[in-house]
């Protein structure tokens, strides 16, 4: 039997200082004659599941800690009939109440669902067959689920079509929009980005940038969780996979690929493994069938950008404690392309503030663009450097001018973790049966400090490795910060360097990152760094992996995937990776040299009048 | 303007204005008042019409009495003028001649308050739309 | 100064303006000084007398005559004729449909002769830009008895002994929502004036506005004392410019005598308004859809709840009624609340204001006492159906209201009555149709409506709306068929169902009313392809009665397509084949020799 403190567990309610209070059991309510107690402010869609009763919803989500939720009660699919009301009420924003006797599958709230949903399929095109979210559309599977064969045939019905949007990361094909309005929450309410909201009304009612501008004239910042919480094929990531397989057919290039850390913690869902799942080797493997020439790691770079940006902080730590006003701190991480597009409009005025590091992908495509072409003797136009990113605001990122030579970008494709999986399945691999396989060398090693790049406070956890034993000059006994830690969305935390308190903030999400960005602003805050991803769980949690349908757990599942791999790696810290210490002894010097700083540095900009 | 500082104040300019509309008050019901009408055309206004206007005013705006007051134009009573019009609620007109200021009074006092007919009347009337 | 003998009373309100009221007013204004009468008469700008369909309206005082349709250039005539010489200008007048008299009393119109003012009690009567004259009327002497001598507690019981219910549409008691507001405990609240009327036709809460704004004014300040607020909201649509300003101008004298701002009437209660603009959508009548519009988000309904009164301007407890249900206010606390209970019937006390219109002769503004039945505002309000036709049906409360027919005319008007009959009060919408109404067109008009004002946010309002609409549309073309009709019943049914807000929630009602009302007259379109109106131009035949027709060719030659053959003085005939139902010819025949059908 299931036990019952698990259930228990599962009704605590969140209170509005985030916090998690004990539940109280003092309402009795009958949901399809089975009388339960519950607690207070729950709603009847989560009573229902309390006792295994599924109510189908399709606006409705709730990733409860994260605190992403997402209850316009617009839909009407989750309705239920509640004795003594005269209509059918939402359940995911209906209150329980005592004594409330609730039927949720009765005939009138199935025939409303079902009518209400042919509604819905009678403003969306038929174009399944192409679709891009074909087989993961929750509209589709609601459809099913539902049972719905025919769509009432009315004479020259109207059907709402917009004008489609492309930008480097994301499309919008609203024909597809169901207004669920979950991209608008997540980038309003979780991201204060504010660039999508509803506009029109009526039939021609739809989710789009203001005026509807173009995304890319918006305040978007390509983090993707508008696509990664899209319920139809409305939102989707500009698909990249064809670019790839013709520059792997094309037998004048070189084709190298980088994969970022939080890429092997999902990939495996894609293909049935449980959320959690580590697939590293196998998708080395994967690569290399495919046809990739080199199969590197982006954690390689990740170890650079430690060393970069470990470099800077102490630099600017030192200049500080020596009394020197010119030394900026906090420092804040910009491995992050979305939290990089956040802080060039809204605070342009801190633009001096981030670490000028570039990000992993970044030093990785520049190294592999110069050092790497120049050992394997070709042309950098003729070395196609892809990556595999969680992220779909990379695809942005390498197409920014500043990584460009000549025209030619340092990273040419970037791959979400779901494009991936498509060419993997497109290239007929039994992905399951793969057997682990090692990346390529030198940009293939890495540490177990990078790998943790992929979850929130890994990057800062993995630059305190660094930094401590180069600022004491002493040997860390314990590697792992659990202060660093966990998943609520602004967290701080001491680390003593030998009697000089560090202090670090850590915030995911863009929205957690404008209250840390606030306060250092008007000098609430003191912190010597910070770190932001803008998604929720970092990099795990990205607009490019796997959907998660709105399953937090999956994430945390995602999370401790990488902890594991970091645990198991043997060296753990970056300034111990060999491969980057020979990159520096033969070709960068030192970190903050004058080649790194061409290779692996860059500039921010005022974008605050972009929109 | 100054503050109304208390519901007296209020009160207090209240009735300072009320005069203003009282006039629109009565003429909501002016069969239940009292209508007089002085002819005031240009024989009407030789012989003194003003002056019975502005006593009638006068007076009925100082005792609040229910009494409306227009002015109309030549009645045809040249001979007799300035002549006053007056009807008593659910009654048959009745004109007056040779009104003064103090005639006026007078057709206040005793045929408005009391009902006592004075001289001078004029006989016939005629029917208006 | 010796106080005027007359008193012009010129109607200031949109309508009247729209036909050159202010021209009115300056042209009397001239003739006045012109023959030396400008201390003896006064011209005053008044709000709506509600009988719009006569306007412009002037009104003189004391003998209480009643013009109707006056022109600039009736200006002079009305100064030398009546305030001159005492005459009324016979005219001008308005001519009683039944007996053809002159009527010169508003009080002997059958127009008015039914109706009790008390929400528009100064309507016509003061001149809203003037607070005297708002003074003079008791204005603000219930606000000083309330902050003088009731505590909230106390005020707000007599709100709710009175019986008063929200006239907006929803009819929930007035006291209890007060109560429900004033119980939240918070650091503000506030108090909102619902002036975004978007009723088509309706015009009720724009004429209180523009007629006597002081009054909201004060019963916005009592609500603020009674819920705990110190802050007041107009939202008003930006399309009610006139009423914006007498708003403003009202608002300004207000402050200016102490009425509004810091310790008002020496009470020690502070209380101020402001306006908030509305870009004029329907939904944005619905309290939460107002709430966010007025925070300056999207205008669209949120589910309840939390009531605003929990949550809501801003996420404080927040108050909203509608005009008409303030200008209640003030009379209830001066007359008393038993007196209020008097007027009206057992679920619904006081008064309602209605804006008539469609096939009735006398369009206008009224205000009725609750319980009267729809057969007296019709027939004797109303005056019966213009050009002597028959009543076909009457919809009341919007867009979204019901249509009932003949045998429901004896139907009390009250909150509970339409309810029981299929339709509802809504905010007072009141629109007769006769026997040339379409039914089947009279649906997909409302619904037109409502694809227009939806907001979108809920899938069976947006999408479903969008789908009855173009069903009724296939019906009216003459392509429906019988399952059109069981899918506009589910459809419909579906949509009341599962909508979020009210907007959604009624809006199938034209559709569900026609369909139980004039079933037959769906299945003559579906089943016999005849409209019975003949308003569906696509199903209505021309054809030409050969013993009426004298052969003059008239509807030969305006026919554009030459469908009209026939020799001269010998009767034609109409090539259906060729006729696109114009009805050009039907218009030009002056026999009656043309026939639809």
């Amino acid at each position: 039997m299931y036990p019952v403190w698990r259930l228990l567990r599962k009704v605590q309610v969140r209170s509005h200082t985030g916090r998690l209070t004990p539940p109280i059991h003092n309402m009795k309510i009958t949901i399809d004659n089975k009388t339960i107690n519950v607690a207070d402010g729950l709603t009847v869609y989560e009573a229902a599941k309390q006792v295994g009763i599924a109510i189908p919803r399709l606006c409705y989500m709730n990733m409860e800690t994260l605190g992403i939720e997402n209850k316009p009660a617009g839909c009407r699919i989750c309705v239920v009939e509640i004795e003594g009301r005269r209509n059918l009420a939402p359940s995911c924003a209906t209150l329980c109440a005592d004594g409330m006797k609730i039927r949720t599958h009765s005939p009138r709230v199935l025939n409303a669902r079902k009518t209400v949903l042919e509604l819905l399929l009678s403003d969306h095109p038929k174009d399944c067959l192409i679709c891009p979210k074909a087989g993961r559309c929750e509209l589709q599977t609601l459809a099913i689920y539902l049972g719905i064969r025919q769509i009432y045939p009315v004479e020259n019905a109207e059907v709402s079509t917009y004008r489609k949007d492309q930008s480097p990361s994301i499309i919008r094909d609203m024909d597809k929009c169901v207004l669920c309005r979950r991209c608008e929450t997540v980038c309003n309410t979780v991201q204060t980005v504010g660039a999508l909201s509803g506009v029109n009304r009526g039939f021609m009612a739809v989710v789009a940038p203001a005026f509807e501008q173009d995304l890319q004239h918006s305040p978007c910042t390509f983090c993707g969780q508008c696509v990664a919480v899209c319920p139809t094929g409305a939102l989707t990531e500009v698909d990249h996979t064809v670019r790839v397989v013709r520059a792997l057919a094309d037998p004048a290039k070189t084709v190298v690929v980088q994969t970022a850390p939080a890429v092997r913690a999902a990939l495996g869902e894609e293909f049935g493994l449980p959320a959690g799942s580590l697939v590293t080797g196998k998708m080395v493997a994967a690569l290399r069938q495919i046809g990739f020439d080199y199969v590197f790691d982006t954690d390689f770079a990740a170890d650079l950008t430690i060393m970069e940006e470990g470099a800077e902080l102490l630099d600017r730590l030192r200049r500080m404690l020596a009394g020197d006003k010119e030394a900026k701190l906090p420092i804040l991480t910009s491995c992050c392309p979305a939290w990089v597009n956040f802080f060039e409009q809204n605070y342009p005025d801190m633009l001096d503030v981030p670490s000028t590091a570039r990000s992993p992908q970044q030093m990785f495509g520049a190294v592999a663009k110069t050092v790497l072409a120049d050992k394997l003797g070709i042309d950098r136009n003729d070395l196609v450097v892809v990556s595999i990113m969680p992220c779909l605001a990379k695809k942005y990122e390498c197409q920014r001018d500043e990584f460009k030579v000549d025209g030619n970008p340092d990273v040419d494709v970037a791959l979400s973790t779901r494009e991936l999986a498509r060419l993997i399945k497109e290239a007929n691999i039994r992905f399951n049966d793969l057997p682990d396989d090692e990346f390529d060398a030198p940009m293939g090693e890495s540490t177990g400090a990078s790998v943790i790049f992929g979850t929130t406070g890994g990057v800062i956890e993995a630059a305190t490795r660094t930094a401590y034993e180069l600022f004491t000059g002493r040997q860390l006994e314990q590697v792992d910060f659990h202060e660093l830690r966990g998943l609520d969305g602004v967290r701080t935390a001491s680390v003593d360097f030998n009697g000089t308190p560090i202090h670090i903030g850590i915030a995911h999400q863009l929205g957690n990152a404008r209250k840390l960005l606030d306060g250092v602003r008007d000098g609430r805050y003191h912190f010597h760094a910070i770190e932001i991803m803008a998604c929720p769980g970092g990099c795990i949690g990205g607009g490019g992996q796997p959907l998660h349908l709105g399953d937090a757990g999956i994430i945390k599942a995602r999370r401790q995937a990488l902890y594991r791999e970091d645990a198991q790696k043997l060296i753990r810290k970056s300034h111990e990776n060999p491969s980057v210490q020979q990159l520096y002894n033969e070709f960068l010097d030192h970190p903050l040299s004058e080649k790194a700083h061409r290779l692996l540095h860059t500039c921010y900009f005022d974008k605050s009048n972009r929109h | 303007m100054n503050k109304i500082t208390s519901i007296d104040d209020l009160r207090k300019i209240k009735q300072l204005l009320e005069s203003q509309l009282r006039l629109r008050e009565k003429s909501d019901d002016p069969e239940s008042l009292v209508q007089i009408k002085v002819a005031m055309a240009t024989c009407g206004l030789a012989a003194g019409a003003r002056t019975v206007m502005n006593t009638l005013m006068e007076k009925t705006a100082d005792e609040k009495l229910p009494i409306v007051i227009t002015q109309t134009g030549c009645m045809g009573y040249c001979h007799a003028e300035p002549t006053v019009e007056v009807r008593l609620p659910g009654e048959e007109p009745v004109v007056f001649g040779r009104v003064d200021a103090k005639r006026a009074v007078d057709i206040i006092e005793k045929y408005i308050k009391r009902g006592e007919l004075l001289d001078d009347i004029i006989p016939q009337n005629y029917e208006r739309i | 100064m010796a106080p005027f003998n007359m008193h012009l009373l010129v109607c200031g309100g949109t309508g009247c303006r729209a036909s050159q009221s202010a021209k009115i007013v300056e042209r009397l204004r001239a003739a006045l000084s012109e023959n030396g009468l400008e201390g003896d008469a006064q011209v005053v700008t008044t709000g709506c007398f509600g009988f719009c369909e006569q306007g412009p309206i002037v009104k003189i005082i004391p003998d209480n005559t009643f013009y109707i349709r006056v022109t600039p250039d009736d200006a002079a005539e009305i100064v030398a004729e009546h305030v001159l010489k005492g005459r009324k200008v016979a005219r001008l007048l308005y001519t009683d449909p039944q007996d053809k008299a002159r009527v010169s009393d508003s009080k002997h119109m059958g127009f008015y002769r039914k109706q009790i003012r008390i929400a528009l009690r100064n309507c016509g009567f003061i001149d809203p830009e003037n607070i005297n004259e708002y003074i003079a009327r008791d204005g603000y002497e219930a606000l000083g008895r309330v902050l003088s001598a009731y505590t909230p507690h106390a005020a707000i019981e007599t709100v709710k002994r009175s019986g008063l219910r929200g006239r907006g549409g929803g009819g929930f008691p007035t006291g209890l929502k007060w109560e429900i507001a004033r119980a939240r405990q918070a650091d503000q609240k506030y108090v909102v004036c619902n002036a975004d009327e978007g009723d088509p036709g309706a015009f009720m809460d724009r004429s209180i506005l523009e007629g006597d704004p002081h009054s909201i004014l004060e019963a916005m300040t009592i609500c603020g004392y009674c819920i705990g607020a110190t802050k007041g909201l107009v939202y008003i649509r930006a399309e009610y410019p006139l009423a914006i300003h007498r708003l403003q101008v009202a608002i300004a004298q207000a402050r200016e005598y102490g009425l509004l701002g810091a310790d008002i009437l020496g009470a020690g209660f502070d209380f101020d308004i402001e306006l908030r603009y509305g870009a004029g959508a329907f939904v944005c009548g619905e309290e939460t859809a107002l709430i966010r519009s007025m925070e300056g988000r999207r205008g669209e309904p949120s589910v309840k709840p939390p009531f605003p009164a929990e949550s809501g301007y801003w996420g404080k407890p927040t108050n909203v009624n509608n005009v008409e249900t303030f200008a209640n206010i003030p009379v209830l606390f001066l007359k008393g609340p038993e007196w209020f209970a008097g007027i009206g019937s057992a679920g619904s006390k006081g008064t309602k204001v209605f804006a008539l219109a469609g096939k009735i002769n006398n369009v206008g503004l009224i205000e009725v006492p609750m319980g009267i039945t729809l057969r007296e505002v019709i027939f004797e309000i109303g005056g019966g159906i213009k050009d002597g036709k028959r009543f076909k049906a009457v919809q009341t409360g919007g867009p979204s209201g019901g249509c009932l027919t003949e045998k429901h005319l004896d139907t009390p008007i009250d909150f509970d009555s339409l309810l029981a009959a299929g339709s509802m009060m809504g905010s007072g919408g009141m629109i007769v149709m006769d026997e040339d109404d379409c039914m089947v067109s009279i649906a997909k008009f409302y619904l037109e409506f409502t694809v227009d004002e939806s907001c979108g946010k809920c899938a069976p309002c947006r999408i479903g709306n969008k789908r009855l609409y173009e069903v009724l549309r296939k019906i009216t073309l003459g392509h429906g068929t019988a399952d059109d009709l069981d899918y506009l019943r589910n459809v419909s049914a579906v949509i009341k169902d599962t909508a979020l807000c009210g907007l959604g929630q009624t809006s199938p009602n034209p559709v569900l009313s026609t369909l139980e009302h004039f079933r037959q007259e769906y299945e003559a379109h579906v089943f016999d392809r005849k409209c019975p109106a003949g308003q569906c131009k696509a199903l209505t035949h021309y054809f030409i009665l050969p013993e009426k027709c004298t052969g003059c060719t008239a509807c030969a030659r305006v026919c554009a397509v030459n469908a009209i053959v026939g020799e001269r003085r010998q009767a034609h005939s109409i090539l259906q084949n060729k006729c696109i139902r114009c009805g050009a010819c039907f218009e030009k025949c002056k026999f009656e020799a043309i026939q639809a059908g």
